[in-house]
């Protein structure tokens, strides 16, 4: 078996998008895919593969990672991420972060350097200020859509995942699934891959909900509920983050496979589309063996897929586009 | 109708050394938390109320590290951090980085039930405190001279350290230095449980379970550990509730307290069975225990480590109240 990598901008996106919209983020996906595809061809290890390819989508304004996300009720950024190595199930996690311009690279880096697992807010700026990574004024991150976005939120005073579509019920109950509608253009970005030994990682970042409190925490940087990775496949989430939480999405795929002996697109589509509310959560993963799962109950998700084969895909919706 | 079943744990991996006077109030602690809890499943309280109450009383005490009596960060302050979860609708509530909140449980339960969000952490979380007018103290008032000690032990050790509970004195007596059991990486003499937790099923069959700590003394500031962690440190689903204690990194990269549920749900194993499984084959090099119930009534532990403070008890009338193996 050869390499596969796996990589999303977001679940819930509408089908109203419109083209100008669209186009420079499934070149956005294109471009980080070719970025997956050729480290990967070089002998990369999946967890550096990873943590480039995310690298990449948070640099990247249209997404809602590092530079493009989105702002909390105050106006402010606040990043999170985490990483782990499918191999040694290491893994690293940040919360709150505010200058720290590649989030998940602090994440590695709490996973290596330090003999912790997660570090937030203060602390991990701290943190992030002793092992010289590239920080910059919160300033950089904040873009105009985004502030846009925050104003449509706070006017329709609801917490969403997305700008385009008001949501009916901005109380949290069990039974709600706030975002029915629940289109969002951003969410997350996230990847996942594994070498041709079957060394298997994953890696997710994110800036949350529009308009989410400040300290909020959301699945991004939970291990079992955003990222997983073990030796059976790598996973990365993306949606409503407190549904991934309490549903330990990530996880779940992994222990279906492990306990019920499922496949891996078994795995995750039971997860997406029995486990979870529709219009909710989105995910890529990648196998062992090399297969690939993206499925997602929202309208549509910004994903990216290739194989060693020579094959590719980037999709939005149902359709993908076979490059 | 099933009978109620409640379970408390004050930490896993104790110093086999441990003065008996210390052992014993850690006993009587764990029986009067046990007694609270099944004090109010009498008067049919829910479970998720239940595993509130009693967590709240293991925090105001300052015999375990929670609340009052947390282990310290490196710059001697107090960062503590808790989570719930409602297993009926697998309701969750999470905390981290509080400073001030005297009860962080209670804050974890309104920010399940009180925000649009499942977990709210540091300058966040304090400000949430705040409007819900829930009672806070000056940082000063978690601290205990104890603590102070311990930090000052740990640095001069230059080594995250756990143990707050062994006096100053009874560290240099222990010979548990030379001692080959260890935790964390460290002898056990200074290693120390570090966390409590509660879980619950009512007798409606309803699991919850709930978590709080200080973390580990002379972490950095801004750690977080597993116990607000959902999935990792704190679980509860229709079937089961469970909280867990010990090596944080283990328990998240285990997501130990999922994976106990896991097992029941996907291989049909039995409380106990998946208890064992998990401990067994879930912790590779990690020492980490557990509680946990089911909806059926069962109450069962594990760990894989030296001793873990704890306390069960069934509506049949059994209870036990044990440390060690």
């Amino acid at each position: 078996m050869g390499w596969a990598i796996a990589l999303h901008g977001g679940a819930g996106v509408p089908y109203s998008l419109p083209p100008e919209r669209r186009q420079p983020r499934e070149e956005a996906l294109r471009h980080c895919l070719q970025i997956g595809i050729k480290a990967l061809n070089s002998k990369m290890t999946p967890l550096d593969v990873v943590e480039l390819v995310v690298r990449e989508l948070e640099n990247i304004p249209h997404f809602n990672a590092g530079r493009g996300s989105v702002l909390t009720n105050k106006g402010t950024i606040e990043m999170e991420a985490s990483i782990m190595d499918g191999n040694t199930m290491k893994c690293g996690a940040v919360s709150g972060l505010t200058t720290v311009v590649n989030a998940v690279s602090l994440a590695r880096l709490v996973m290596e350097n330090t003999p912790h697992i997660y570090l937030a807010f203060d602390g991990a700026e701290e943190f992030a200020r002793q092992q010289g990574v590239e920080t910059v004024d919160s300033s950089h991150f904040i873009t105009e859509e985004n502030i846009e976005r925050l104003n449509q939120a706070k006017e329709a005073n609801r917490v969403q995942i997305d700008y385009t579509q008001p949501i009916y019920n901005d109380t949290k109950s069990e039974t709600e699934t706030p975002f029915a509608n629940g289109d969002s253009q951003t969410g997350t970005v996230g990847c996942v891959a594994v070498d041709s030994n079957g060394n298997l990682a994953s890696a997710t970042s994110t800036g949350g909900l529009v308009n989410k409190m400040v300290g909020r925490i959301g699945d991004t940087s939970v291990i079992g509920a955003g990222t997983y990775a073990n030796e059976l496949c790598a996973v990365s989430a993306t949606g409503v983050g407190e549904v991934i939480i309490r549903g330990t999405v990530a996880r779940d795929v992994a222990a279906l496979m492990e306990f019920k002996g499922l496949s891996l697109k078994e795995a995750a589509n039971i997860v997406i589309h029995e486990r979870t509310p529709k219009g909710t959560v989105g995910l890529v993963a990648v196998s062992a063996a090399g297969d690939i799962a993206m499925p997602y109950n929202t309208p549509g998700m910004f994903r990216a897929s290739a194989t060693e084969d020579g094959y590719s895909e980037v999709a939005i919706w149902s359709e993908p586009i076979i490059e | 109708m099933v009978g109620w079943a409640i379970a408390v744990h004050g930490g896993a991996g104790v110093d086999p050394n441990l003065p008996p006077r210390r052992q014993e109030e850690a006993k009587q602690l764990l029986t009067h938390c046990l007694n609270l809890g099944i004090s109010a499943l009498r008067s049919n309280a829910s479970a998720v109320d239940v595993v509130e109450l009693v967590v709240r009383q293991l925090e105001s005490n300052p015999l375990f590290n929670s609340g009052r009596g947390s282990a310290l960060t490196a710059k001697g302050t107090v960062e503590m951090e808790a989570s719930i979860m409602d297993g009926a609708k697998r309701r969750c509530g999470a905390v981290s980085g509080l400073s001030t909140v005297k009860n962080p449980v209670s804050l974890a339960r309104l920010v399940m039930e009180k925000s649009p969000h499942s977990y709210l952490a540091f300058s966040g979380a304090e400000e949430f405190a705040r409007q819900q007018g829930v009672e806070v103290e000056n940082n000063e008032y978690f601290i205990t001279p104890d603590n102070v000690g311990m930090l000052k032990l740990a640095k001069e050790a230059n080594t995250i350290m756990f143990d707050y509970r062994i006096p100053i004195a009874g560290y240099e007596k222990c010979a548990g230095l030379e001692s080959s059991v260890k935790m964390n990486g460290l002898p056990i003499s200074i290693y120390a449980p570090e966390t409590v937790g509660c879980v619950v099923v009512d007798s409606e069959g309803r699991c919850a379970a709930a978590t709080s700590t200080g973390g580990l003394m002379n972490k950095m500031s801004g750690r977080i550990g597993d116990s607000p962690l959902i999935g990792a440190g704190t679980y509860a689903c229709e079937v089961c509730g469970v909280s867990c204690t010990g090596e944080g990194e283990a328990i998240i990269r285990g997501t130990l307290a999922r994976e106990v549920a896991a097992v029941m749900e996907y291989k049909g194993l039995r409380l106990q069975e998946a208890v064992d499984f998990v401990i067994k084959h879930r912790l590779d090099e990690g020492f980490a225990g557990l509680i946990a119930v089911s909806n059926k009534g069962e109450v069962a532990y594990g760990f894989n480590c030296n001793g873990m403070f704890r306390g069960c008890a069934t509506e049949d009338g059994f209870m036990e109240v044990e440390i060690w193996e």
